[in-house]
Order: structure tokens, then C-alpha cells, then sequence
């Protein structure tokens, strides 16, 4: 069911503003949703005020200033800080991405940041992700055959059917996709979402998968795939620049294709 | 279905460090989302239309009963309509149904895998917008012109 508005546990509270030391020239405030279960209070926007001179210009590095200098108590996930683990997804300014690639300077007011929409949060800017892992298992993503492989070689692929998965196999699985799908937020309990949907086209288009009708078989249902309405909000947000709508497209025409 | 059908309302308990149990806040999503991007504006636009739409369909439903039952309720029903606000109202309907019409013809496009990537999503977006203010103008000028 839809619901369009926040339970009442989730509303967002104004917090602390945190100022700029003094001396600080190129001020930016950071505005950043901060959520603590063991105070049991609702979720709430600190502000932090960043001197932009002595930042990198990232918006992680601004997150990663702020908690070794200003508040250390800010939880947020990062690791390579080159956009390829996934794990600094977040919404910044309105659109999902990842704080490593987003530019402050892109950001033209304050920098709003929040979670990842319409899920669970653990802790400020961490949401839970269980249930879009099982999701992602449930599509079964990997390769899989009845055919014994080659006795001395690996299976192989020409060249045209590797150009296959191009577009699909960048995939870091961050999820800005699935969560920038307004479809996604209202029925993802049942609906894969543009991600997983992405995964699953990944092992279909694969030359050397051999399950490919059962994959389809499995997504043949009115919500697990039939539930995008080609908003497109996954490819606007993709920080990878992929087309998760397209490959959805793919699936679908597939589904038509064999039924003739 | 009962409120509580959701799959995913387990993954919003969790727990302090003391062990007890809490409710998860859900983190905001149309609270925080630039919804007015040219992907979900057109789409929340497309779906406003056709409801706009299907409420145009019972006025003229009302038209037609009224000059079945006779001249007195046409009349009724034409005063309405060429009032200002009966006007406003079919402008507003001419301009959604050209709207719905044209955005249905960009999801048809897509169904058949069409102007899927995105400069041509932008692209297409911009020309429903720009096509059905195009057209409502020059529907209402063939309307105005035949009038007269």
C-alpha cells in the first residue's frame, strides 16, 4: 500500500547547527538527517557548517571532516571512496547518489543529505538492506548450466555476446536505483525493483547461462517484475550511468518473444 | 489487504545497544525526492491526466443525457459550459487529454524498446510538454474559428 506520508516515528525534527570555526571564508552548511536508537527520539537534521578551503571537494570527504573533527557520533557506510564498493549511496539534494562522486559544488543551496528513501534506518545515514538482498539471492545471480564446461578451457563467449552485457555488469549495487523508484517505495515488499531487475537481465543476457527460461519463468508475476511503469527515475539516478529501465524493457519484450 | 501485510515491516525492528527493541524510522523518500524531474514529473503528470480525463468523460456524459431528456436541460448544460469557469474547465480537459494522449504515445514507444536511454528520455519529455501546449492552442483555435 502506498502511504505517502511518514509514520509518526519517522518525522524529521530540527537538531543542533554546529558552527563554522572562525575565519572560516567559504562557509557551506551541510544539513544531514541523523537518526540515534538509543535515544528512542525521532529522526532530526544537524547542521554542520564546513569550511569548503579546508575540504576535498567530495561531498564523502565533507561527511568524513565531519566526523573526525566536528561530531564523531555521525554513522555513515564508505569504503573505496572511488565509486566502485557502493557503500556511500545516499540521497544528497534531492537524488540518490554516492557521496564520493557527488561534488559539493554541484549542490547549489545547503547540501541536504538523508538515507537511502523509504527504508528502515539503523543509524543516521545507514539503512538496512536485508530484504534487497534477498531479493537479489532470489533472482539467483550467477551462472549457472547443465552442460559440462570445456574439459581444458574456460566456457567461451564471442565477442558480440560479451558486448551483451555491457551497460549491466558495471552494476556496484548500491541500490540509488531501487530507491529512487516511487514504484519500488510502495510495492518493493513484492516487487524486485530496478537493481535486482537489473541482476537478473545480467545472468539472462549471459551466452554462457543456461537457465534462462527458468529465469523468466520466475519472473513472470504481476508484481515481481510487472510492477515497473517505466518512471525512469532508476537511470536519471544511476551514479554508474546505467539504464536499469532498459534492461527491464529487455525482460519483458523476452517474456513476449517466447510466447509466440 | 490488511495493513500489516507488508514483507518488509520486519526489517523495521531493531534493536538498542542495551538489547531491547525498537521501531526503525522509515527513512523520507517524496519528503526529500526531486519528484519534479522530467522522469517522475511526466510519469505523476501522466497519471493525474488520465483521472482529470475520466472525470471529463462523466461531463460529457452529462452533455449527452442533457440533450437526450430535452432543450431545457441542454440548455442548463450549454449555459455551464460557455460560462467562465465551464470554460476554463474544458481548456484544462483539452490540455490533459492531449497530455495523456502524447505521454501514452512516448510509453507505447517504450513498450516497444523505443527512446529508452537517457538524453532521449529527457528529449521526448520535453517535446510532450512543449507538443501539448502546441496543441491545446491550436485545438482551441479551430474550435474558436468554427464558433464564430
Amino acid at each position: 500500500m502506498a502511504t505517502f506520508t511518514l509514520p509518526k516515528n519517522s518525522t524529521i525534527g530540527t537538531g543542533r547547527t554546529y558552527k563554522a570555526e572562525a575565519g572560516a571564508r567559504n562557509v557551506k552548511a551541510f544539513k544531514i538527517y541523523r537518526f540515534d536508537p538509543d535515544t528512542g527520539e525521532n529522526p532530526r537534521y544537524d547542521t554542520y557548517e564546513i569550511d569548503l578551503d579546508k575540504c576535498g571537494p567530495m561531498v564523502l570527504d565533507a561527511l568524513i571532516k565531519i566526523k573526525n573533527e566536528v561530531d564523531t557520533t555521525l554513522t555513515f557506510r564508505r569504503s573505496c571512496r572511488e565509486g566502485i564498493c557502493g557503500s556511500c549511496a545516499m540521497n544528497i539534494d534531492g537524488m540518490n547518489t554516492l557521496a564520493c562522486l557527488k561534488p559539493i559544488e554541484d549542490v547549489k543551496k545547503d547540501v541536504r543529505i538523508t538515507p537511502l528513501p523509504h527504508m528502515p534506518v539503523v543509524k543516521d545515514l545507514v539503512p538496512d538492506l536485508t530484504h534487497i538482498y534477498a531479493q537479489l539471492r532470489s533472482i539467483q545471480p550467477w551462472m549457472k548450466t547443465e552442460t559440462a564446461p570445456p574439459p581444458d578451457e574456460e566456457r567461451r563467449q564471442s565477442k558480440e555476446e560479451r558486448a551483451k552485457l555491457d551497460g549491466l555488469w558495471e552494476c556496484i549495487l548500491c541500490f540509488c536505483c531501487s530507491t529512487a523508484c516511487p514504484s519500488y517505495w510502495w510495492n518493493g515488499d513484492r516487487y524486485l525493483g530496478p537493481a535486482v531487475l537489473l541482476q537478473a537481465y545480467r545472468w539472462i543476457a549471459d551466452s554462457r547461462d543456461e537457465a534462462t527460461g527458468e529465469r523468466l519463468d520466475d519472473l513472470e508475476d504481476p508484481f515481481r517484475l510487472y510492477r515497473c511503469h517505466t518512471i525512469m527515475n532508476c537511470a536519471a539516478t544511476c551514479p554508474k550511468g546505467l539504464n536499469p529501465a532498459k534492461a527491464i524493457g529487455e525482460i519483458r519484450q523476452l517474456m513476449i518473444e517466447r510466447q509466440s | 489487504m490488511s495493513r500489516n501485510s507488508d514483507l518488509r515491516d520486519a526489517t523495521y525492528v531493531g534493536l538498542r545497544t542495551d538489547g531491547t527493541r525498537i521501531l526503525r524510522p522509515k527513512s523520507p523518500h517524496l519528503q526529500v525526492y526531486d519528484m519534479l524531474q522530467i522522469t517522475s514529473g511526466m510519469s505523476i503528470g501522466s497519471r493525474i491526466t488520465g483521472c482529470a480525463w475520466t472525470v471529463g468523460l462523466l461531463l460529457m456524459v452529462w452533455w449527452l443525457a442533457a440533450a437526450a431528456s430535452g432543450p431545457a436541460a441542454f440548455a442548463n448544460v450549454q449555459w455551464f459550459m460557455s460560462s467562465f469557469l465551464g470554460m476554463l474547465v474544458l481548456f484544462g480537459l483539452s490540455a490533459a487529454a492531449w497530455f495523456h494522449t502524447l505521454a501514452g504515445l512516448r510509453h507505447l514507444a517504450w513498450d516497444f524498446g523505443y527512446g529508452c536511454d537517457m538524453p532521449a528520455v529527457h528529449r521526448t519529455g520535453r517535446i510532450v510538454l512543449i507538443a501539448t501546449a502546441v496543441m491545446t492552442v491550436l485545438t482551441w483555435l479551430v474550435a474558436i474559428i468554427a464558433w464564430a
